[in-house]
């Protein structure tokens, strides 16, 4: 697969001094739907403005199919973009609103109906030409927007929390939309937000942000499965952690001392070594409650401070290792009923469930 | 009952309007068509005229009743007024009746007929009897008729004034004209300024604002007569072009008292009820719809024309009825710096009321003005919607 675009030593300083991102580097292939994830303010929309061609970069170049686009205006760069506004014309009907970019091409009148059709017929608004945007619905203005960011066949479709307003229902159903059309399409596609739920639907890799930098770039279930940074562990999905003091090294496993208690990790930097300051992180899911006859390599005594129903699972709250504050998930089965607040009881872990996380 | 207390609550204001502005409409569109001066002072004269043919001079008796009452006027001191309006119909007829009651006592005609010719002899000819027959009628078409340079002859039959008369028409044409120049030259001034305010970083946008509404307070009359100090032949900007070169010591431009002088001040003085709500209007057009534009592949020029000029007319829509609506009806600064080529046609009506005291005329050349004006109004609901323009 072909690189599409690529972003070299990428900076950004909107006040001469201080940098709003820094350092990024991407690489993303031809067909790729690629994820900025990242909370507010993490420089997310400064990365796809700069592409957009509405920022330049301060440092490092964009390059899109190997060839540089600093000196290309953004009317020129012809990529779809949706923005978290919609941004779409109030004074057009939803026809005019798709024939627009088609206008400006000096594309004629009878292509141009055929891909707007198209186009309306790819987001299932046909019959809808002729209302004004103000006239429709959040989801259906969402998809307006998607459908003018694509009606020119553009490679490239920029969409920045094209989602952010709707409700969740909306919200999963346009999810769904978009990763189809993504597919149908087969643009590139880069997609911004901050709901990490939403990144991990849709994307085949997540760059997560963090205060301008990108902390990882993998796909969604190795950055679920191994995240190899603090922040992108405690980002994506709950994570438990403990922190402590690496003690031994060994293959690829090390032994860390949490606040007296010894604990078996996977161990993620090479360069590990014993008094590494490090945070141990454990999905809630993959930590068990021991019946007595059982045993896992980490195993730890915790008192139950309170115990949640939630559903298909208990969400039990228990203070072990000094942290008062670890999170058990377990699975509502027959049997559950066993554990009752205030009781002492085994917990453990496997130890490629848990990761041992260099603190910088 | 919710419904009719809140509704009385706006009582006051419903009432306020109803005498502020409801009933100086309506006893000036009254003003324009109705006189009964004549009839009150001449009552039984207007009466027995009714009957009269107008073919022949009327009868004696008729000479006897309008005798009577123009002593009775005398006394009432109503004969002046009596006089002056008939004069508006026949001009040169104020003499003739203002000078009848005095001289009855010094005739000795055979009858009142003979008496009246004696004293004028115009009072043997039917055109006085006309018009003193038309100013006897309490509803009047003379003051419209006159408003559009025609006028009522005292047999009733419509003419138009004589050449040399006709002066409202082309008043109301230029008045026509300079308000559509103001709104014009307000709109190619005010678009760019207010577009500058709208995108200008927020400590720039201030100080524009302050520029921008410093004008409003300082006083009319103070920025009227400043622009004469400018524009003077012995101004400052002759003496600026005169410095250049750009025109002859000798050859100093008018550029006051005519009607570049009433352009330039009413534009300057008129920008700020356009540039405020366009300014307000831009600030609301969000920036994300020229960047979709040319994300979208318009040039700039494409971007602004076919997106952000489309949605920024509801402010120009506003602002330009303002002005025009402004200056339609515009005094003190043609007054000051128009001259006599400068002047609109609310100067006319100001000089019926305060000189000529034709009120009735001044009445009807504002009713005229009124109605075009709602006209105008209607006609631009039509085509652009009021609901569609925002004042902020
Ligand atoms: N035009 C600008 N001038 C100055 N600072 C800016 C400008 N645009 C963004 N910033 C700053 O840059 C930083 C990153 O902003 P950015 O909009 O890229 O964040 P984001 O990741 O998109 O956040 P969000 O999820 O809230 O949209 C923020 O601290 C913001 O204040
Ligand atoms: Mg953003």
């Amino acid at each position: 697969m072909t690189t599409h675009v690529e972003f070299r030593n990428v900076a950004k300083s909107f006040d001469g001094h201080t940098n709003v991102v820094e350092d990024i580097n991407l690489e993303i292939p031809r067909g790729e739907f690629l994820t900025l994830l990242g909370p507010s303010g993490s420089g997310k929309t400064t990365c796809l403005m700069m592409l957009a061609g509405f920022e330049s970069p301060t440092a490092g170049e964009i390059l899109v199919d190997g060839k540089s686009v600093q000196d290309v205006p953004a009317h020129r760069r012809a990529f779809g973009i949706v923005f978290q506004s919609y941004a779409l014309f109030p004074h057009m009907s939803v026809a005019k609103n798709l024939a627009f970019p088609l206008e400006v091409r000096g594309i004629e009148t009878a292509r141009r109906n055929e891909l707007v059709d198209r186009a309306l017929k790819l987001v299932q608004l046909e019959g809808f030409g002729s209302r004004k945007p103000n006239q429709l619905s959040g989801g259906q203005q969402q998809r307006v927007a998607i459908a003018r960011a694509l009606v020119y066949e553009p490679e490239l479709v920029l969409m920045d929390e094209p989602l952010g307003a709707l409700d969740r229902q909306l919200r999963e159903e346009m999810q769904y939309e978009i990763r189809r059309i993504q597919e149908e399409v087969g643009v590139t596609m880069i997609y911004v937000t901050h709901d990490q739920g939403e990144a991990m639907v849709l994307s085949d890799r997540i760059a997560v942000f963090e205060a301008g930098r990108i902390k990882q770039l993998a796909a969604p279930i190795t950055l679920y499965e191994e995240p190899d940074d603090p922040f992108v562990a405690s980002f994506i999905g709950e994570n438990n952690r403990l922190f402590g003091t690496v003690t031994q090294v060994g293959e690829a496993l090390c032994t860390v001392d949490v606040d007296g208690h010894t604990i078996q990790a996977a161990q993620v930097a090479e360069d590990t070594s014993p008094g590494d300051k490090v945070v141990v992180v454990i999905r809630p899911e993959r930590v068990s409650i021991l019946q007595s006859d059982h045993s896992l390599s980490n195993s730890q005594e915790a008192t139950v401070l309170s115990i949640t129903f939630v559903g298909d699972h208990l969400r039990v709250q228990l203070d072990t290792c000094g942290n008062p504050d670890f999170i058990a998930k377990i699975p509502n089965i027959a049997g559950h009923g066993s554990v009752l607040k205030g009781d002492k009881v085994n917990i453990g872990w496997a130890t490629l469930d848990c990761r041992a996380l260099p603190i910088l | 009952m919710g419904k009719l207390k809140a509704s009385s609550l706006a009582l006051p204001l419903i009432a306020f309007v109803v005498v502020t502005l409801l009933v100086p409409i309506f006893s000036l569109v009254r003003l324009s068509v109705y006189d009964s001066t004549v009839a009150e002072a001449l009552p039984k004269t207007a009466e027995v005229l009714q009957a009269w043919s107008g073919t022949e001079l009327p009868s004696i008796e008729v000479y006897e009743t309008l005798a009577e009452e123009l002593i009775a006027a005398q006394e009432t001191r109503e004969l002046g007024r009596v006089a002056s309006r008939v004069n508006r119909i026949l001009s040169g007829s104020r003499s003739t009746i203002s000078k009848t009651p005095r001289r009855f006592a010094r005739t000795d005609a055979p009858d009142a007929r003979e008496e009246f010719i004696e004293i004028d002899e115009d009072w043997g000819e039917l055109a006085i009897w006309h018009a003193l027959r038309q100013a006897t009628d309490t509803f009047t078409s003379r003051n419209f008729l006159q408003a559009v340079d025609f006028r009522l002859m005292p047999d009733g039959s419509i003419e138009r004034m004589p050449e040399s008369q006709q002066v409202y028409v082309t008043l109301f044409i230029r008045t026509l004209g300079v308000s559509i120049a103001v709104t014009a030259l307000c709109f190619l001034i005010g678009y760019p300024m207010a577009y500058a305010m709208a995108h200008a970083s927020s400590g720039w946008a201030r100080i524009l604002l302050v520029l921008v509404l410093i004008p409003f307070w300082t006083s009319l009359l103070v920025r009227t007569t400043s622009w004469i100090v400018i524009l003077q032949q012995q101004g400052v900007l002759n003496d600026i072009f005169v410095f250049l070169g750009i025109v002859a010591d000798d050859n100093r431009l008018t550029m006051v008292h005519n009607m570049t002088g009433t352009l330039v001040a009413m534009t300057q003085v008129l920008l700020p009820f356009m540039i405020l709500p366009l300014y307000s209007v831009m600030t609301n057009i969000p920036r994300d719809l020229t960047k979709a534009a040319s994300s979208l592949g318009a040039n700039p020029f494409q971007a602004f024309v076919r997106v952000y000029f489309p949605n920024s007319l509801p402010g120009v829509a506003a602002g330009g009825l303002l002005v025009f609506i402004l200056s339609i009806g515009y005094y003190i600064t043609p007054a000051l710096v128009g001259g006599s080529k400068g002047q609109l046609i609310s100067n006319l009506i100001a000089y019926h009321l305060q000189t000529s005291l034709n009120w009735g005329l001044a009445a009807a050349l504002s009713v005229i003005l009124l109605v075009g004006v709602i006209v105008l109004y209607v006609v631009y609901d039509r085509f652009i919607g009021i609901d569609r323009m925002k004042l902020g």
